[in-house]
């Protein structure tokens, strides 16, 4: 008896933390866009975190929207010539990715590249004092450190997630027309009757600014509030990728419910 | 690093990710014939069964697209299925137009398609398409054949119930 | 000032005076009620002057320095600045009082994703609306007194502990504080750097006119530049006296941490069970 009681105990601590822990990071949220003035009255800071956060993450998601593409026709094609309907390809790959897999696994990705790597830079700075040194010379750190941080994936994802659809569409039309011998022009036509800009690119756009705020904001707390040590950096980088795939998936699947309502008819 | 060679890829990197956008909305969606479909004109038409018509889907004569079905909607008096069709303004069509419900291949979406008579007064603005034909439904298509077939063979078969749905 | 020579934990501080830059009154501190870091602590800092507070590992003395800057607040207590409460001081209040203090961070706090140079820039940036050009003179002023103005252009970690810790120190006076305080600046240093340091520190204490409070267990060298030493053991202040009383006390504590005893009133032993018990 005396075991289960503990380890109900420890789970009330662990839920009664996870909570205080959500107040925390809502706190610290608010105090980023309240300090956020700094960062774009001085744009050389949110420029050289776009930097790091965007142009660093391009290979990687030009990469990997190019080959996402070039599979979703070679596998689209395998269905849809099933039922002689290949000249719907374009539609399935642009709609796939615009919809979905641009916002999705773009997020992913770069929660992984510069979402990691944000925790791990604000956590080594806790870890040396420099985040105090700054509190100390009257600095505020949240300003100075970590918004310039937090908006630099703001802005940044949502422009790869359109860059990753792009090269995942050209990638398509690489395999699909150039490889396979669908009509190009059945590709090209057939997405643009299909892909409505208000209802799948804006609804695509929405969502990966949605993730943005949210990998952003994982990203900056986690390295905030590590522990100050090398352990404790190496963690709150995993927790950094975990956290924000879990939410990714989770908010991907409210968006797509409140904004795909199974199809337009 | 060099805060000139920062500036520059981030505006290289701003730039093309917003060109990326421009091209999924512009080439991929249609925002830019979103404008255009906005001019132009409307028309009516009642069936008696529109079949799986959708908003948005296409209007087409001789193929091509001249609109879009803006809604569907039924008649509560005459329990008819009335078309609101969204007309593109370059295109013309003859009072006596006759719209027929299409299925796109054998699986396809549904649209409408706008045949021209010969009658010299063009259909205006909130005018009524008279003649219209409905979509063909596939069970009613079905029990057709049974019924036919079933006329055809001579009494003994008691057959009459198998498929024969009223 | 002497030392009181029956010393005992109840050493009582100096009177403080209108020359007083930094006093704390029965301070206490402790992150939980279990574990109080600091308890009762009386502390005196007369203004211009250069005073060591030491101990061993662990003993409160960096926490000290966090109740001087505002970064935690005693449990119980007052800590005063110029006769201002520091607890009790509005944003604003705060901001001024920072801006009049340097802080020396152990092993340095440099950030490291910029130069030497925009290191020692950083507060001059934030706090004064001085133009760039100045602001490039003054930095290099800073930079030769700690002798390294050929240094500007490198990236902390391109430089030596020695080299770094310097630095730091120019950072720390930046902007002329009021008052310096430094956390463990001799700590991994070699015998040469060690002894710039403490040199430095001294020299800039006179120069510019500051009041410097250096935390520290490296004996031979405070005792070298100091005017006055705290002893904390245990939460509490042990020992105090100028540098000769220390060097002549017969206080048993002192006298290890002087000496460099293994045993004395900070045992050797961690606590343990008898030994009987842990061999049977």
């Amino acid at each position: 008896m005396n075991g289960v009681t503990r380890w109900l105990t420890r789970l009330g601590a662990s839920v009664t933390g996870g909570i205080a822990r959500l107040g925390f990071a809502t706190r610290f949220f608010i105090a980023i866009v309240r300090l956020s003035g700094a960062t774009f009255a001085r744009p050389q800071l949110l420029l050289r975190e776009i930097y790091q956060a965007g142009v660093l993450s391009l290979i990687i998601i030009l990469m990997s929207g190019l080959f996402i593409g070039m599979v979703l026709a070679l596998q689209g094609y395998e269905t849809l010539v099933r039922f002689g309907a290949t000249e719907s390809m374009g539609m399935l790959v642009a709609l796939s990715l615009v919809r979905e897999l641009g916002p999705v696994v773009a997020a992913l990705l770069f929660a992984s590249r510069a979402g990691s790597a944000m925790t791990a830079e604000i956590g080594l700075m806790k870890t040396t004092e420099q985040l105090a040194a700054m509190e100390v010379m009257a600095v505020d750190p949240i300003a100075r450190v970590v918004a310039p941080r937090f908006w630099g994936g703001v802005i940044s994802l949502p422009l790869l997630a359109a860059l990753f659809s792009t090269l995942g569409i050209y990638g398509g039309y690489l395999v699909g027309v150039r490889l396979i011998g669908i009509d190009a022009g059945a590709y090209w036509g057939q997405m643009s009757a299909a892909v409505d800009w208000k209802y799948d690119i804006l609804n695509g756009v929405i969502k990966s600014v949605v993730f943005a705020v949210a990998v952003s904001l994982i990203a900056v707390f986690e390295g905030y509030d590590a522990t100050p040590t090398a352990e404790g950096v190496s963690a709150a980088t995993t927790r950094t990728v975990v956290t924000s795939a879990l939410a990714i998936l989770a908010l991907d699947f409210v968006l797509t419910v409140i904004m795909f309502r199974g199809g337009a008819g | 690093m060099n805060r000139k060679i920062i500036d520059l890829w981030v505006g290289i990197f701003v730039a093309i990710g917003l060109a990326a956008l421009m091209f999924l909305a512009l080439k991929v969606g249609n925002l830019l014939t979103f404008n255009e479909d906005r001019r132009g004109y409307e028309l009516e038409a009642h069936f008696e069964n529109i079949g799986a018509l959708k908003p948005r889907a296409q209007v087409k004569s001789a193929g091509v697209v001249v609109g879009r079905v803006e809604s569907v909607r039924l008649d509560k008096t005459t329990y008819e299925a009335v078309a609101r069709l969204h007309v593109f303004p370059e295109y013309q069509f003859s009072r006596d137009t006759i719209a027929t419900v299409y299925t796109s291949g054998l699986l396809g979406d549904q649209f409408i398609g706008l045949e021209p008579g010969g009658d010299p007064v063009m259909l205006k603005d909130e005018d009524r398409i008279k003649k219209t034909q409905s979509a063909i439904q596939i069970e009613k298509l079905i029990s057709q054949f049974m019924f036919n077939k079933a006329q055809e063979t001579p009494a003994p078969a008691a057959a009459p119930a198998t498929g024969v749905k009223p | 000032m002497t030392l009181d020579s029956e010393s005992s934990l109840t050493a009582s501080a100096p009177a403080a005076t209108c020359e007083t830059l930094v006093e704390l009154k029965n301070v206490s501190f402790g992150y939980t009620k279990a574990r109080q870091i600091l308890s009762g602590i009386n502390l005196i800092v007369p203004r211009g002057k250069l005073v060591a507070v030491m101990g061993g590992s662990g003993c409160g003395k960096t926490t000290i320095l966090r109740l001087l800057c505002g970064q935690i607040k005693a449990t119980s207590g007052e800590v005063l600045v110029s006769g201002q409460s520091v607890a009790a001081m509005t944003h604003e209040q705060m901001y001024a009082h920072r801006r009049k203090l340097g802080m020396l961070f152990q092993f340095g706090a440099l950030f490291t994703d910029q130069t030497v140079f925009e290191n020692i820039a950083f507060p001059m940036r934030e706090h004064t609306e001085l133009p760039e050009d100045i602001i490039h003179d003054l930095v290099l002023m800073k930079l030769n007194a700690v002798g390294l103005r050929g240094a500007a252009k490198l990236k902390p970690s391109e430089l030596s502990g020695g080299m770094a810790r310097r630095v730091a120190l120019a950072r720390t006076i930046a902007l002329d504080p009021q008052m310096a305080l430094y956390d463990e600046p001799f700590a991994g240093l070699d015998p040469i750097s060690l002894s710039v340091v403490g040199q430095l520190i001294r020299r800039l204490n006179d120069a510019l006119g500051m009041t410097s409070i250096l935390v520290t267990h490296d004996i031979a060298e405070s005792l070298k530049i100091v005017d006055y030493v705290y002893f904390i053991s245990e939460g509490k202040v042990v020992a105090h006296g100028d540098v000769a009383a220390i060097k002549a006390s017969r206080d048993p504590f002192v006298r290890q941490f002087v000496d460099g005893q293994p045993d004395g009133p900070v045992g050797f032993h961690y606590p343990a069970k008898a030994l009987a018990e842990d061999f049977a």
